[in-house]
């Protein structure tokens, strides 16, 4: 009876369990497998291409002394961090006003900022490019810390409103009998309370913006001034050459600071997800 | 005299000052100061692109000079083109067969993690990391993976038995295809899991509990309590899912460029490859004010049930 009760959990969750574990991990075992073999290894097929026969940092140090990559690094960072502090700032203030000010027009901003969310970049690249290239700001990372925020912004607003709504309004309410002003409220009241709140929706914009691709790829031409993905794309293959050990490494590598911010919060990301799904 | 009307400017200004305080503590001011920022960015960077990618796929704009209205030139060139039709046929099996499959999925994995195990909290962290990790970069890792001579892939079928050959997952139409549905099921199952996942949780055990007690196997609990509970939320999951699947363009550009010769491309790839690369932001523009249509109904249906389940 325990036996059979025991093969039956073992069939029914952990052999699907292993099964979905292997299909999502497996991507990432090839680009570290791949990252620690010499060249030679890479492309010798009579060698088990699964493990990897005598390790090499070769890739990791080409990558470093042969492309620039730390300055792709530098300029993905600038960008994610600035269109973060913007989209932070502008939605807190926005998500507040359209929940708890209730003024005329909260209702319909409330929803137009939303809509906003649903419209995917594929359709706004050419005439963002086309606005780019009037105001001057073409193959400049201005062009990315301005227009990272539409995407961002729409999807922080929705998320603090949320929060918001969490907090009691006695609070605010018992502030405004002693004689606080609005703002005093909204600094030393307000603030404070939904900093975790801050906190996810932050996490969400950076990695979102440390994640973009086709804004980079449209808006920024000259080598220097390109993000990771873009950069290592158009500089490690060239014509047909692959250097598919190099591409294996900055991909490994890009990808640990997203990584270690998740790791580090992985709840406040999950709660992020599931809240901005229920509101 | 200086006296006089220092002070009299020191009133003044105090009095500006009053009256600015006074305004702020009105809601409707302080409110529309409040959102003001984020809707000036919004109006600029995205609404006004909007409206101007409708206008400019009725024009014969090239990059970096205006166009003229040449009405619906764009449209009909392109229905005449037959890359265009294969773009609309590849955007839509694209679209549907992944996001079947990352349904079926991703809720069969919620279901597991419902349970209560140990080392639950890693394996939701670990199960979320291909939706975390930078889409560009993990398909770059598909691209490799995917490589005609040094696939990992190839190689373990036929070391298995099952191919006798390197298997051309990307110089094959019909291979490219099925290649980038895996590759984007692969990044999309996490995101139904834990948007699922939350839903699952707070699905009583009572309910199952009674129907035990009823004598309903697995299966029935699975279809006759948790679909229909879950349905609410699948249906958000599955809209937003759909608007992203369907507006796809980085794990296609990475992997296939579109090819081979332009077999696989989709809206987003096409109106790139037209307006970026050819410099026709026209035509680009009209290949994706055809996808307007299908995101307006999805927006709508997402809209609709938002606003139920308030």
């Amino acid at each position: 009876m325990a036996i059979e009760r025991v093969g039956s959990k073992v069939f029914k969750f952990y052999v699907p369990l292993a099964a979905y574990l292997a299909f999502l991990l497996f991507p990432f075992y090839w680009m570290v497998n791949t990252v620690f073999k010499s060249n030679s290894e890479l492309y010798n097929m009579d060698l088990n291409p699964f493990y990897v026969h005598s390790p090499t940092l070769g890739n990791i140090v080409s990558l470093f002394t042969e492309t620039i990559f730390l300055k792709w690094m530098a300029n993905t960072f600038i960008v994610a961090l600035s269109a973060t502090l913007i989209s932070l700032v502008t939605s807190l203030l926005a998500a507040y006003a359209i929940q708890r000010l209730q003024f005329k027009t909260s209702g319909p901003t409330g929803v137009a900022i939303f809509l906003g969310y649903l419209v995917p970049q594929t359709i706004l690249f050419i005439p963002l490019a086309h606005i780019i290239f009037k105001i001057k700001l073409w193959d400049s990372l201005w062009a990315l810390i301005l227009t990272y925020p539409t995407f961002l912004i729409p999807f922080c607003t929705w998320l603090l409103m949320g929060y918001f709504k969490s907090i009691p309004k006695e609070m605010e309410e018992c502030a405004m009998i002693d004689g606080a002003s609005r703002i005093k409220i909204f600094r030393k009241i307000i603030l404070p309370l939904c900093m975790p709140g801050v906190l996810s929706a932050g996490i969400f914009c950076f990695t979102l913006s440390w994640n973009e691709y086709l804004y980079a790829l449209a808006f920024i031409s000259s080598t220097a001034k390109k993000t990771v993905p873009i950069g290592l794309v158009t500089e490690l293959v060239r014509g047909d050459v692959y250097h598919w050990g190099a591409l294996m490494a900055g991909a490994l590598c890009a990808s640990v600071p997203v990584a270690l911010v998740y790791s580090f919060f992985v709840e406040h990301y999950v709660a992020g997800m599931t809240g901005a799904l229920k509101e | 005299m200086d006296a006089i009307s220092a002070s009299e400017q020191t009133n003044r200004l105090t009095g500006l000052r009053h009256r600015i305080s006074q305004a702020l503590e009105n809601p409707t001011i302080l409110g529309l100061l409040f959102v003001a920022p984020a809707e000036l960015l919004l109006l600029f960077f995205l609404a006004y692109p909007f409206l101007l990618g409708l206008w400019l796929g009725f024009t014969d704009t090239i990059v970096g000079r205006e166009g003229h209205f040449i009405g619906l030139e764009n449209y009909q060139w392109l229905l005449e083109d037959p890359t265009f039709w294969l773009t609309c046929f590849n955007t839509f099996l694209y679209t549907v067969v992944a996001v079947i499959f990352k349904a079926v999925l991703g809720i069969g994995l919620a279901v597991i993690l419902n349970r209560d195990f140990k080392g639950k909290g890693i394996m939701r962290a670990i199960v979320l990391l291909p939706w975390i990790i930078p889409t560009a970069l993990s398909a770059i890792c598909f691209w490799w993976l995917y490589d005609s001579t040094f696939s990992g892939i190839s190689w373990a079928l036929m070391k298995l038995g099952i191919t006798d050959h390197f298997i051309d997952f990307l110089g094959d139409p019909w291979n490219a295809r099925w290649a980038l549905i895996a590759a984007n099921v692969w990044r999309g199952v996490p995101f139904f899991t834990i948007g699922l996942l939350a839903g699952l949780q707070t699905i009583s055990p009572d309910l199952y509990e009674a129907a035990e007690i009823d004598g309903a196997g697995a299966w029935k609990k699975f279809r006759k309590i948790t679909l229909p509970l879950l349905t609410p939320l699948l249906t958000v999951v599955t809209v937003f899912s759909t608007i992203w699947t369907f507006a796809d363009f980085q794990l296609v550009w990475i992997i296939t460029k579109g090819g081979p010769a332009g077999a696989t491309h989709i809206f987003g790839t096409l109106s790139f490859q037209r307006a970026m690369q050819g410099g026709q932001f026209g035509e680009g523009a009209a290949i994706s004010n055809f996808m307007l249509p299908i995101l307006v109904g999805c927006v709508f249906i997402a809209f609709v049930f938002l606003r139920k389940e308030d």
